[in-house]
C-alpha cells in the first residue's frame, strides 16, 4: 500500500485502545483515521494528535445539486453556524439603521442592500477559516487528505486521488461525516430547481422573493435574515414551527417574525415547482391549488447523513432511515474499532459544541488518558431568528410529561428591550389594524420552568429577545449546577439589561395573571 | 392634610422616590402598610430638574443606556456598509443631538408617568416636597399646598446622592454634571470630562461615539476600585476610538474665554500648567449623599466617617426606627438593583414577618463604556491580597467576536478573565469580561457563581455557538503558565 504523503509508518507504542479484536499482524499506518473534517472530526483529530497518536483526516465535499462546494471545516464553518450568524448580524444591522434614525442619526428613509457584497465578505471569511484549519492540522501533525473515504474493513480505508486508489490502515476509525439537507424527490421540480442552506450562503444571484419550505430552526433562521435584508419571504410549514421546542416560545418566535413581515403558510406545502421561463422565476403550486411566483425556493425540511457510499455494509453497520449511525454512550458503533461522532451519530444533538466535545473526549478515551463521556443533559441552544430564542433544559411540554403537570410551576414575563422600546419599532405595515396599531408587540419573553417537588429547582430556561445566545450561556451553567428559583430571586440584576428579567420573575402561568410588562425599563425595574 | 387621630400618620415614610425608596414603599404597601413617599429634586446649578423616579430613571441608568445605544448605533451604521448596506453619502452621516435628547426625554417622561401610576395603584401617598427631619419621629416638608409635618412608625432614608462639584473657580458657574447632560439643550460640542470613574468613562464614551471631541481628565487611576488590568484595557479601547486622556492631571479653574467657550486650566503630575478651551466641561468626580439637606442630625442619625453617608447595619441606622437604603448607604454598591432588592427585603422584614437579610456580596455590574466591561466577584488585586498568589489561579483569554471580522473592528481589547482558587474544585472567585453586550453576557454567570461555580463545571459546560459568551467555556490558559492567551481559530 502507499500513503499519500509518502512518510514512513511510525511505530505506535504504549497505546491501549478500547478494543483490539481483529488486529492485523502488520504495523498500522495510523492510530486514528477520521472521516469528516467538520466540528467533531477536527476536534477528535487535533486532540488525538496532541496526545501523541498518529492521525489522518479525510475531508471531502460532495457538490450540491446546484454545484456548490466548499473547503475544510465541515457544515458549521462553511454552510452552517458561521455564515448564518454573519448574515443574521447583517440583518440586525439593517434594523439598527432604522433605530439609529430615531435616536438622532440623519439617515435616509430607505437603505439599499447589496447581496453580492455580503456574500463576498462571508465567503472571504470562510476561506480564511478553511485556511486556518489546514494550518492547525499541519501544526498538529495531522495528515489531511482531501478525498472521499471508503471503509473496506474495521481497520482499512480506501480512497482515490488523481484516479489512483490508495489504502491506509488504522487502529481506529471515527466517522464524522455529518449530514446534508434533505430535498424531497416526490415534489416535481424540487430537486432540480430549488436550493438549500448548502447554497444560500454563496448564492451568486440575489435571492429576491423567496419561499422557504420547512418549519425547522434552519428554515426560520434563513427566513429571518432574508427578511431582515429586505427580501420578500414566505415560509411554508407542514404542521408546526420548531417541532420539539417549547410551544409557547416557538409561537412567540413565529409571532415576532410575522410582525417583522415574514408570511407563514400552514399545512400548505408546494406540490409542484416549475420554471417560468418568461419571467426567469419559479412557479410554485401548493397542495391547495394556490400558485405563486418566486425568485428562490429553499428547502429546509430536515437533514440526512450521507452514509450510503461510505462502505458501512463492509463492517456490518446498519443505518437508520435518515442515514444516521447507531452509537452507544461511548460513541462506539456496532463495528469494532469504528466510532461515530457529531451529526452522523443517531440520537445526538446536531450542534457544533457537542460534536467538538464528543470528538475531544473520544480522542482522550482512545489515548487512554480519560474515561469521560459527554453529558448531553442541559445543553443550551439558540435559534438565531431575528429575535433570538435560547433555551436550556426542558420545554414546558416535556417537563409536564416527564414530571407531571401538577409538579411544574412556570414563571414568565413578556417585555420590550429598553433600546427597542425607546426606538419605537413598528410592526410590518400589512399588520396595522389602524393608525393606533402600528407599534410592535413586546418582543422579549423570559420563562423559567421549575420543579415544585424539588424546592422549585429550575429545569427549563427560555429566553426570546436580542442577544439570547449571549444571555443564555451563563444561565446554562447555573442550571447545570442545580439552580433553584430562589437562587434566581436572590440574584441581583445588572441594570439596564434584558438578562436581569430573570432576577425578578414573579407572575406564574398558573395564576392567569397578565405577564406582559411595559414599564419602559427593559428587562428590569427602575424602582 | 395629615389625618387627625392617635398614633403616627403612617406606618412608613420614605424620603426619596428613587429605586430603593419606591421599591420599599410599594412592597410595604402591598403588605398592608400605610405608606408615604416624599420626593423632591433640587435643581442643578444649571437649573435642570426632573420628575419622580430618582437618579436611575431620570439622570442615570436609563438615559445613559439610551445615549450609549445611540453611540453604538453610529458604529452599527459604519459596520453595516461592510455587510452590504449602502448609503448614498456615507461621509455626510451625522448625529443630531436635539433629536436624541428629545427621544431620551420622551422615554424618561413615559417612565416617570408609569412610576407615578404604580404608586397610585399601590395606594402609596406621594408628596412632592423636600423632606427634612424635625425630630426622630417627625418629618416636615413644604409643598405647593403649604407646610406640613408627618409622623411615622418607621422612616426610610433613600435620598441617594448627587454629583460633586470641585472647589475651584468657575466650577458651578460653567461646569455641568451627569445631572444635566441627558437634557442638555445645546449640543455638547468639544467636551472635557473631569473624572475617570464609570460615570466619566461612560459619558466620554457615548459623546465620542456621537461624533464629539471628548477628553477625560484623570486625577490618579481609571475606574478606581475595579480590576485595574481590565480598567487599563477599557481606557485603551476608548483611546483607540479617539477619546483623549489627560492622566494624573488636576483641574485648577474654568473661565469664559473671549469666544464664549470655556477655558480650563489644569496642572499635570509634575506641576506644569496647561490650558485649553472646550464647549462643555462635565464633572464626574464622585457623588455625595444628600443627608445634610434632610437634617439627619435632628433625628439623631449618625453619619459615617465620610461625613455624609449612613453606616447602617442591615439597613438600620443608629436610631432603631429609622432605616436607610440605596446610594446613601456607606460602603455598599451604588446600583439600582441593589437598592431595589434591599428596599424590598427591608419592607418584608418590617411588615411581612420575613427575616431575610440583603446579601451585598458578588453583585454583578457593568460599565457601559463603548466596549463594555461586565464583572462579578472579586478583582485580581483583591484575590491576590486576600488569598495570596500561590492560592489563586487566573485564567485568561483574548477572543475574536465573529461579527468584528468583516468590518475589521479592533479585537485588541476583547478579553476575558476568570479568577479561581487554586487546587481542589477551583471555586470561581471572579469573572471579568470586556466586549459587546457585557451586561447580557455576565448576568447568567453571576447566577452560576451564586450556585458555587467551579472551574471544572465551567470548562465542561457546552458552549452556545457562535456566541461571545461561550469563550468562557473554552478558557484554559492560566497567567501562571505564561502561555499565549491569544485565540487560535474558531470552532475547535
Amino acid at each position: 500500500m502507499s500513503l499519500n504523503k509518502g512518510k514512513p509508518c511510525r511505530r505506535v507504542a504504549e497505546l491501549s485502545l478500547e478494543s483490539i479484536v481483529g488486529l492485523m499482524p502488520w504495523t498500522y499506518d495510523y492510530d486514528l483515521a477520521v472521516i469528516g473534517g467538520g466540528s467533531g472530526g477536527l476536534a477528535a483529530a487535533k486532540e488525538a494528535a496532541q496526545l501523541g497518536l498518529k492521525v489522518v483526516l479525510f475531508d471531502y465535499v460532495k457538490p450540491t445539486a446546484k454545484g456548490t462546494t466548499w473547503g475544510l471545516g465541515g457544515t458549521c464553518v462553511n454552510v452552517g453556524c458561521i455564515p448564518k450568524k454573519i448574515m443574521h448580524y447583517a440583518g440586525l444591522l439593517g434594523k439598527s439603521i432604522k433605530d439609529a434614525r430615531y435616536l438622532g442619526w440623519n439617515l435616509p428613509e430607505y437603505t439599499q442592500f447589496d447581496w453580492n457584497l455580503l456574500v463576498e465578505k462571508v465567503q472571504n471569511y470562510i476561506k480564511m477559516l478553511n485556511f486556518s484549519y489546514k494550518v492547525s492540522l499541519r501544526s498538529a501533525k495531522v495528515c489531511y487528505i482531501n478525498a472521499l473515504a471508503y471503509i473496506t474493513t474495521n481497520n482499512e480505508i480506501e480512497y482515490f486521488l488523481n484516479e489512483k486508489s490508495y489504502k491506509i490502515h488504522s487502529r481506529a476509525i471515527i466517522i464524522a461525516v455529518g449530514s446534508r439537507p434533505f430535498v424531497p424527490r416526490d415534489v416535481p421540480g424540487a430537486f432540480e430547481l430549488t436550493i438549500t442552506s448548502d447554497d444560500i450562503f454563496s448564492l451568486e444571484k440575489s435571492p429576491g422573493k423567496t419561499l422557504i419550505v420547512g418549519g425547522s430552526y434552519i428554515a426560520l433562521e434563513c427566513a429571518s435574515f432574508l427578511n431582515d435584508l429586505n427580501f420578500d419571504v414566505t415560509v411554508s410549514v407542514r404542521s408546526v414551527v420548531l417541532r420539539g421546542f417549547d410551544r409557547q416560545c416557538s409561537n412567540k418566535v413565529m409571532n415576532n417574525l410575522e410582525e417583522l413581515g415574514v408570511k407563514f403558510k400552514f399545512k400548505n406545502l408546494p406540490s409542484k415547482i416549475e420554471k417560468c421561463e418568461r419571467e426567469d422565476k419559479l412557479l410554485v403550486t401548493y397542495t391547495n391549488g394556490e400558485r405563486d411566483l418566486f425568485d428562490t425556493v429553499l428547502y429546509a425540511v430536515g437533514r440526512v447523513a450521507e452514509t450510503k457510499n461510505l462502505g458501512l455494509e463492509n463492517v456490518g453497520i446498519i443505518v437508520g432511515l435518515d442515514g444516521k449511525i447507531p452509537v452507544n454512550e461511548r460513541d462506539e458503533t456496532s463495528a469494532t474499532n469504528v466510532y461515530a461522532v457529531g451529526d452522523v451519530a443517531q440520537g445526538r444533538l446536531e450542534l457544533t459544541p457537542t460534536a467538538i466535545q464528543a470528538g475531544e473526549y473520544l480522542a482522550r478515551r482512545l489515548a487512554a488518558v480519560s474515561s469521560k463521556i459527554v453529558n448531553y443533559n442541559n445543553v443550551p441552544t439558540t435559534v438565531f431568528a431575528s429575535y433570538e430564542y435560547s433555551s436550556v433544559g426542558y420545554s414546558q411540554e416535556k417537563a409536564k410529561e416527564y414530571f407531571g403537570k401538577e409538579n411544574i410551576e412556570v414563571y414568565l414575563r413578556e417585555f420590550s428591550s429598553l433600546e427597542l422600546s425607546a426606538a419605537h419599532r413598528l410592526k410590518n405595515e400589512r399588520l396595522w389594524a389602524d393608525e393606533f396599531d402600528k407599534e410592535a408587540s413586546p418582543q422579549c419573553l423570559s420563562k423559567l420552568i421549575c420543579l415544585k417537588s424539588e424546592d422549585e429547582k429550575v429545569v427549563g430556561f427560555h429566553f426570546i429577545g436580542p442577544n439570547a445566545g449571549e444571555i443564555c450561556q451563563g444561565f446554562a451553567l447555573a442550571i447545570k449546577l442545580g439552580a433553584k428559583k430562589s437562587d434566581f430571586d436572590e440574584l441581583i440584576g445588572i441594570h439596564p439589561t434584558d438578562a436581569e428579567s430573570f432576577c425578578t420573575l414573579s407572575v406564574t402561568l398558573a395564576s392567569g395573571q397578565d405577564f406582559r410588562v411595559s414599564a419602559g425599563c427593559g428587562g428590569g425595574k427602575c424602582g | 392634610m395629615a389625618p387627625i387621630g392617635d398614633g403616627p400618620d403612617y406606618d412608613l415614610v420614605v424620603i426619596g422616590g428613587g429605586s430603593g425608596g419606591l421599591a420599599a414603599a410599594k412592597e410595604a404597601a402591598s403588605l398592608g402598610a400605610k405608606v408615604a413617599v416624599l420626593d423632591y429634586v433640587t435643581p442643578t446649578p444649571k437649573g435642570t430638574r426632573w420628575g419622580l423616579g430618582g437618579t436611575c430613571v431620570n439622570v442615570g441608568c436609563i438615559p445613559k443606556k439610551l445615549m450609549h445605544q445611540a453611540a453604538l448605533l453610529g458604529d452599527a451604521i459604519e459596520d453595516s456598509q461592510s455587510y452590504g448596506w449602502q448609503f448614498s453619502n456615507p461621509e455626510n452621516i451625522k448625529h443630531d443631538w436635539g433629536i436624541l435628547r428629545q427621544a431620551v426625554q420622551n422615554h424618561v417622561k413615559s417612565v416617570n408617568w408609569v412610576t407615578r401610576v404604580e404608586l397610585r395603584d399601590k395606594k402609596v401617598d406621594y408628596i412632592n416636597g423636600l423632606g427634612l427631619f424635625k425630630d426622630a419621629h417627625t418629618v416636615q416638608t413644604t409643598t405647593k399646598q403649604g407646610e406640613r409635618t408627618i409622623t411615622s412608625k418607621y422612616f426610610l432614608i433613600a435620598v441617594g446622592g448627587r454629583p460633586r462639584y470641585p472647589n475651584i473657580p468657575g466650577a458651578t458657574e460653567y461646569g455641568i454634571t451627569s445631572d444635566d447632560v441627558f437634557s442638555l439643550e445645546d449640543s455638547p460640542g468639544k467636551t472635557l470630562v473631569i473624572g475617570a470613574g464609570y460615570i466619566g468613562l461612560e459619558c466620554a464614551g457615548f459623546l465620542r461615539g456621537l461624533g464629539y471631541d471628548a477628553t477625560v481628565m484623570v486625577r490618579s487611576v481609571v475606574l478606581r476600585g475595579f480590576d485595574q488590568q481590565m480598567a487599563g484595557l477599557i481606557s485603551a479601547a476608548m483611546e483607540e476610538r479617539g477619546v483623549k486622556f489627560l492622566r494624573k492631571c488636576v483641574p485648577k479653574s474654568i473661565e469664559k474665554a473671549i469666544d464664549g467657550k470655556l477655558l480650563v486650566k489644569w496642572t499635570s503630575e509634575n506641576g506644569q500648567e496647561f490650558g485649553d478651551t472646550f464647549d462643555t466641561v462635565l464633572f464626574a468626580i464622585g457623588r455625595r449623599a444628600l443627608t445634610r439637606e434632610m437634617q439627619v442630625e435632628k433625628a439623631g442619625v449618625q453619619v459615617a466617617g465620610d461625613g455624609e453617608k449612613i453606616d447602617a447595619v442591615n439597613e438600620q441606622t443608629n436610631v432603631p426606627h429609622i432605616y436607610a437604603v440605596g446610594d446613601v448607604l456607606y460602603k455598599k454598591p451604588e446600583l439600582t438593583p441593589v437598592a431595589i432588592h434591599a428596599g424590598r427585603l427591608l419592607a418584608r422584614r418590617l411588615f411581612g414577618n420575613s427575616t431575610v437579610q440583603m446579601d451585598y456580596e458578588n453583585v454583578a455590574t457593568t460599565v457601559f463604556s463603548p466596549l463594555e466591561y461586565g464583572c462579578v466577584g472579586i478583582s485580581e488585586e483583591v484575590a491576590l491580597q486576600r488569598y495570596g498568589e500561590d492560592n489563586v489561579e487566573i485564567y485568561h483569554a483574548y477572543y475574536k467576536p465573529t461579527e468584528f471580522f468583516i468590518p475589521q473592528r479592533s479585537i485588541a481589547h476583547c478579553y476575558i478573565k476568570v479568577i479561581a482558587k487554586r487546587g481542589g474544585d477551583q471555586k470561581v472567585l471572579g469573572m471579568h469580561f470586556i466586549g459587546p453586550q457585557a451586561g447580557e453576557v455576565i448576568q447568567g454567570f453571576a447566577a452560576a457563581m451564586k450556585c458555587n461555580l467551579t472551574m471544572n463545571a465551567l470548562m465542561s459546560t457546552v458552549g452556545i455557538h457562535p456566541t461571545i459568551a461561550e469563550e468562557f467555556t473554552r478558557i484554559n490558559v492560566t497567567k501562571r503558565s505564561g502561555k499565549d492567551p491569544n485565540p487560535a481559530s474558531c470552532c475547535s
